[in-house]
């Protein structure tokens, strides 16, 4: 019988079983909740037009910029009301999915 | 354009037969156009393909193609439809076959990702809705296509192929062994061989641990029960925490679905869910009866299983079996907790003999969990808790991990040695032969997709 020499331990229901961990298994990452002040990108694309400043108070619902993606252009509006603590874009940049667009305080 | 001579239009189409069985072909010529697909090298491979479905026979399709022949316009998207459509019709009604010699791009991947079997071979096969191209122009992303779309990434990672190869002289020689266990078409049966013994060299007795938390490769269970230790593992290297694929008992084909403690140890998670059940529904729809191997702690826990959605996909494999009316077998070999239980097979989703072994503990979960909740505030209140929590857990073991629990309900039918199951295997295929379960009509049913 083959033996198991690089076998890993997994938990499942307070018991830890031997066994080998698959591929995607082991490159899984950690859940990281989402920070409401942040606005992320969620699709590579440009940056066209930018409609917010440092400082500028908005509200939720209120256009920030527009993300060229996908042969569309799409208004990206916040999601909160608050007030812009940094722009992290600026017109023309190639942003990709996850990057911080704007801060929010 | 139109002054050019395209040779057959850059595909062939026949039929032929293969060890006698009768199959539909069609081979895409890279040398021709790229193997590009216009109107009428599509209307080639839609009149094989109506041929085929009214003929009953199998249809490989040998994929070998640069995509849509962006000359003929609209015109080459109307000819994949085309396809499209009648892979569709003809899903369950003959085997469909696709063997990816080359690049497969655009539209081109979604014919085989309709048919049953898809095969590719190790440095050929490319498959892709976008290439590395159009991800490095959009995106601003690099990878070459081997890292996007190579015969391992879609054997071992999307899952999109159930077999690889590593050259075609194999994947020809893999499609042929394939072809030895399916049927023609829905309305026969599966060619039936000569009863082989299993090989001498797996001792049935001597492969499970009696410790239900050692790992164990369940592929040598398999192989101790079937004809000739033979079995043809679909998906092998993708989501190998469930093992599903062919083999025979007493010369009829059976569709074997095995959790596999030797990875992730065995558990239910959104992969091994999809291809469980993708896998009974090939076996139902060409009458290939279930033999189902139950060795698991339950599903995955984590919060990436939980967005992916494991509620909606572990649904698919309860769908799957309670809709499969084929004979359905169900051998308990050691653990089967909680909702595992339940998707694996069970009696209550229509299975038609369950068995166990006596290493059987079949159970609401595991003795540690369950003492944990049971016996909380005597463990808790106890001048010594972890001496408390030993007690309880020796004592809901000594009661529940055991397979009699469920027989004494008649959950199971059965409790039988290792040494027996390849005789009441034998038996139950046997006098399962005339099973007829009939359903009330519907069109169709609404499978959580």
């Amino acid at each position: 019988m083959q033996t198991f020499e690089t076998t890993r331990e997994l938990v499942i229901g307070g018991v830890s079983y031997e066994t080998r961990y698959t591929k995607k298994f082991e490159r899984r990452t950690p859940y990281i909740a989402p920070d409401p002040h942040l606005v992320l990108c969620v699709i590579p694309g440009v940056i066209r037009t930018v409609a917010v400043r440092k400082g500028t108070r908005i509200r939720s619902g209120d256009p920030l910029l527009v993300l060229e993606a996908m042969k569309m252009e799409n208004e990206v509006v916040s999601g909160r009301d608050g007030t812009i603590r940094t722009l992290c874009v600026s017109p023309g940049d190639t942003v990709t999915k996850g990057q911080i667009l704007v801060e929010l305080d | 354009m139109d002054k050019k001579v395209l040779p057959g239009d850059g595909v062939i189409t026949g039929t032929g037969s293969i060890m006698g069985y009768p199959v539909c072909i069609y081979a895409q010529d890279f040398t021709v156009a790229g193997g590009s697909l216009g109107l009428m090298h599509a209307r080639k491979i839609t009149k094989i393909m109506d041929h085929a479905i009214k003929m009953g026979m199998p249809i490989i399709g040998i994929n070998d193609s640069g995509g849509a022949r962006i000359q003929e316009g609209v015109d080459s998207l109307a000819g994949y439809g085309e396809i499209f459509y009648r892979n569709t019709l003809a899903s369950g009604i003959v085997p469909q076959i696709s063997v990816i010699l080359g690049p497969c791009a655009g539209g081109a991947v979604y014919s085989p990702a309709l048919t049953d079997f898809v095969f590719v071979v190790e440095n050929i096969s490319k498959m892709f809705i976008t290439g590395p191209e159009v991800i490095k122009t959009v995106l601003g992303e690099e990878i070459s296509m081997e890292d996007l779309g190579g015969a391992r990434v879609h054997s071992e990672i999307s899952g999109n192929a159930h077999f690889c190869a590593r050259n075609e002289l194999e994947c020809f020689h893999k499609i042929k062994q394939l072809f030895t266990f399916i049927p023609w078409n829905n309305r026969k049966k599966a060619e039936r061989y000569p009863a082989k013994p299993p090989k001498s060299k797996f001792d049935i007795e001597r492969i499970v641990p009696m410790d239900s938390r050692k790992p164990y490769d369940v592929r040598n269970v398999i192989s101790a029960l079937c004809d000739n230790s033979e079995f043809l593992d679909v998906h092998a290297n993708w989501a190998a925490n469930i093992v599903v694929g062919f083999a025979r008992i007493d010369g009829e084909t059976v569709g074997i679905v095995a959790n596999q403690p030797m990875v992730l140890a065995g558990v239910l998670d959104v992969d091994s869910s999809d291809k469980g059940a993708r896998f009974i529904r090939f076996c139902d729809a060409f009458g290939i009866p279930l033999i189902t191997f139950v060795d698991l702690p339950g599903y995955l826990p984590g919060v990436d299983q939980e967005h992916a959605g494991v509620i909606r996909h572990g649904a698919k494999l309860l769908y799957a079996f309670s809709e499969a009316t084929v004979p359905k077998i169900t051998v308990i070999l050691r653990k089967a907790y909680g909702g595992g239980y339940i998707a694996m097979c069970s009696r209550h989703l229509g299975a038609d003999f369950v068995v166990a072994w006596p290493t059987a503990e079949i159970a609401v979960m595991g003795p540690e969990g369950a003492a944990n909740i049971i016996f909380k505030n005597e463990i808790a209140g106890a001048p010594d808790p972890a001496e408390m929590r030993r007690q309880k857990v020796a004592e809901y073991t000594e009661k529940f991990a055991n397979p009699y629990v469920a027989a004494a309900s008649g959950h199971i039918d059965a409790v039988i040695s290792p040494a027996a199951t390849r005789d009441f295997l034998i038996h139950a295929i046997q006098i399962s032969a005339n099973k007829n379960e009939s359903r009330p009509f519907r069109k169709h049913g609404i499978p959580p997709f």
